[in-house]
């Protein structure tokens, strides 16, 4: 990222269709980061969906579709952060293979590409973010590493290492941290069964560290998990990271109510 | 044993496997540990990425020249003595290896384990012919008296759990007392040894598959944890060698790279225990090994491969790494995936081998989670290649009638940001409606998710963007923090 000195980088939030839906808490927390950061935060308000949903469905004519509005909606900024690692890594990875090799939407996506970061990445790696305003919920937290994330834009020490400069929060690792979840987008309503035994696991391995809340940087799998934990009556909240390192915990936990 | 594939009921199979409770555990059993000694084994070898590049590239390589390859493999085997056979389909490889087996008069043929032999069907076949076959690998052993297909591509009894093994040992071993004593592995082990031992003599002739073909020397190598391979085909009169296109490296020094990843993706050993060079039939100054040796080489739908979007997968060198490490497979075990191969790798040739309208089913069944692209020594991109199924299915209307339209809504009211927004706020509310915190029951498709979970429901005040004060930075509308 490229900024004039003295100016505030223009960051444009995406917040994601489920945050957008679900959990807006999760929207603001990212915001409150990004300009605790010292960004100029903007929400395109023409945001929708990054289009994963069809691509992974094989659907690849509405994804691209769907891409070209969003790299039409979002390429004028200095960067574009997600709270997302999921829906980072469609645009970050997906996007450039969407077009052809010269295809002039082909070269807009690379550069969008490019500008395209998942929010802990974003803030630890870009703008070297040593620590935020946050703050320790009750209890141990646990950590689950959510797969795209993880294994297509390498995020794994950079939520730990802001989770580690709040002060008084203790993270016991997951067993398994990076197995996968069973969310999968539509895997999860897909495959049922398989899906559930997945998120099963989870929950298990979570209460098991005797931690007080789960936390991850995709509301997908945070959703599924927290469902299985609410259906099953496992004591463990479960919140994604961004409102823990933004000090937003007031808001009840994915699933409870107020 | 080959059956019809019942990967069409995938999802039944699922259930079924899930249901049942000794495999649920035997699989548990039998894949703990293996992603710790697969990682163990790796991480002791500093340049194991970078080895894994050299075989990616190696692959990359043959698969470029695969013609002049094959050509340069064949002229070296009928240089040494040794028949190379083409076989296009399946039915092709099948009679040209009866053949071979009636001119060599036999009754008994011994197999070393063959995924290849499994695709083609050849147990029944030869069964039907009046050739017996014996499988001499432990596993591929247990299944055969069990009459079952392998459950996964190394481990083929992966699902068969001791007491489940030490009962088909009695039943299927009728000369042996029955009050023998079969507690502890020890002795399954010895009783299938002394078994297995007596039947290497009866066979005229031996048929193993190949891990490696290699062009320039002609040989074809396999690697055995039990020593089963080397016996079946150097004590028998006649030496087939089944095994696919793909298998070709061009020399010596390539095989080596592959065999430095091999073990150490699939077992975590540094080697197999026996590592196998056959260079053609008994040479004059040879003290032992066979009369004839013939290759069998299948296409089966791979050439068609080549120059598609599934070209990568034709590098695999059936490791197991993908499905060890694999969510699902961990999950169902190998036979809900219904044909020859499970896991990840299977999820992407099985649909080139049989078809997507028989095997669409297991490229859909992916979280896409990465982690067998992540363990591949090869660096197959395997769920980009489950993606492109999906895309086939998707042009070619075969997935879920209900799925496509509702994607196409979602992608059609995605591009009109307007309509969106009315949409969202109208389900953040209407969901509300169903509960507040979690709601227990989903109508429609997200049934499947509430039959065992709760659904965390939106938060409430409204969609983040109805939210969203564009002129108070970071602030909702209405004031509030």
């Amino acid at each position: 990222m490229t900024v004039s000195e003295g100016e505030k980088p223009r960051v444009a939030l995406l917040a994601t269709c489920l945050v957008d839906l679900f959990r807006p808490s999760v929207g603001f927390a990212a915001a409150k980061l990004l300009a605790d950061a010292g960004c100029d935060v903007r929400v395109p308000p023409n945001q929708t969906c990054c289009g994963q949903p069809a691509w992974n469905a094989g659907d690849s004519r509405g994804a691209r579709r769907l891409a070209r509005r969003v790299i039409e909606e979002f390429e004028g900024f200095d960067a574009v952060v997600l709270p997302s690692g999921s829906c980072a890594a469609t645009m970050i990875k997906d996007y450039p293979q969407m077009f052809r090799a010269g295809d002039r939407w082909r070269a807009r996506a690379e550069a969008l590409a490019a500008r395209t970061f998942e929010i802990t990445q974003f803030l630890r790696d870009v703008l070297n973010v040593a620590a935020t305003d946050g703050r320790a919920p009750e209890g141990p937290v646990t950590y689950h590493d959510s797969c795209s994330g993880l294994r297509s834009l390498g995020i794994k020490a950079q939520p730990r290492a802001l989770l580690g400069a709040i002060e008084g929060l203790e993270l016991r690792e997951l067993p398994e941290a990076e197995v996968c979840c069973g969310f999968g987008g539509t895997f999860c309503v897909k495959y049922p069964e398989i899906s559930d035994r997945m998120a099963g696991d989870k929950a298990r391995h979570a209460q098991e560290t005797g931690a007080g809340t789960i936390l991850a940087g995709d509301l997908g799998c945070l959703m599924n998990i927290a469902g299985k934990m609410s259906r099953e009556g496992r004591p463990v909240k479960a919140r994604h990271v961004v409102e823990v390192l933004a000090g937003m915990t007031d808001v009840p936990a994915i699933g409870e109510s107020a | 044993m080959t059956h019809a594939p019942t990967t069409p009921n995938f999802r039944q199979n699922v259930r079924e496997a899930m249901a049942d409770a000794p495999l649920m555990e035997q699989m548990t059993t039998a894949l703990t540990g293996s992603m710790a000694r697969r990682a163990g084994a790796a991480g002791a070898v500093p340049e194991f990425d970078a080895l894994r590049d050299a075989g990616r590239d190696l692959k990359n390589h043959v698969l470029e020249h695969l013609d002049v390859y094959l050509e340069t493999y064949e002229q070296a085997v009928t240089d040494a003595g040794g028949h190379v056979h083409w076989a296009e389909t399946a039915e092709e490889a099948r009679a040209i290896i009866l053949d071979i087996c009636r001119k060599a008069g036999a009754k008994t043929v011994n197999k070393g384990k063959s995924m290849i032999s499994e695709e083609i069907g050849l147990n029944d076949y030869l069964e039907e012919n009046g050739v017996k076959p014996v499988e001499t690998d432990l596993g591929e052993y247990i299944i055969q008296l069990r009459k079952e297909t392998p459950s996964h591509i190394i481990a083929p009894a992966m699902h068969v759990n001791v007491p489940q093994w030490r009962e088909a040992f009695r039943k299927f071993h009728p000369h042996l007392p029955q009050d023998r004593d079969l507690e502890g592995l020890d002795k399954l082990l010895l009783e299938a040894r002394g078994e297995l031992r007596r039947k290497y003599f009866e066979a005229e002739v031996g048929i193993t598959g190949a891990n490696m073909l290699i062009a320039e020397t002609g040989q074809s190598v396999i690697v055995t944890n039990e020593g089963n391979g080397d016996l079946s085909q150097s004590l028998a009169k006649v030496h087939i060698v089944l095994a696919s296109l793909e298998k070709i490296v061009p020399t010596l020094e390539d095989a080596s790279t592959v065999l430095r990843l091999l073990a150490r993706s699939a077992t975590g050993q540094e080697m197999s225990v026996y590592t196998t060079f056959s260079s053609g039939p008994r040479r004059a100054e040879d003290p032992d090994g066979p009369e004839e040796y013939h290759v069998v080489l299948l296409d089966n739908g791979r050439s068609e491969m080549l120059g598609s979007d599934f070209q990568d997968m034709l590098r695999c060198i059936r490791c197991g790494a993908c499905m060890n490490h694999c969510p699902v497979y961990r999950a169902v075990g190998g036979h809900a995936y219904g044909w020859v191969y499970p896991g990840p790798m299977g999820a992407v040739l099985t649909p080139a081998l049989i078809g997507v309208t028989q095997g669409g089913n297991l490229p859909n069944a992916s979280t896409f989670c990465g982690r067998c692209e992540e363990v591949c020594p090869m660096r197959i991109p395997l769920p980009k290649m489950m993606r492109h199924w999906r895309e086939r299915e998707f042009e070619r209307k075969l997935s879920p009638k209900g799925m496509r339209r509702g994607m196409g809504a979602w992608a059609w009211a995605a591009r009109r940001p307007g309509l969106y927004r009315i949409g969202a706020s109208l389900a953040a509310r209407a969901l509300r409606l169903l509960g507040a915190g979690s709601i227990r029951r989903l109508p429609l498709a997200g049934r499947a998710w509430t039959q065992t979970r709760d659904f965390p429901a939106p938060q409430k005040g409204g969609t983040f963007l109805a939210q969203w004060n564009p002129d108070a930075e970071g602030r909702r509308k209405g004031g509030a923090a």
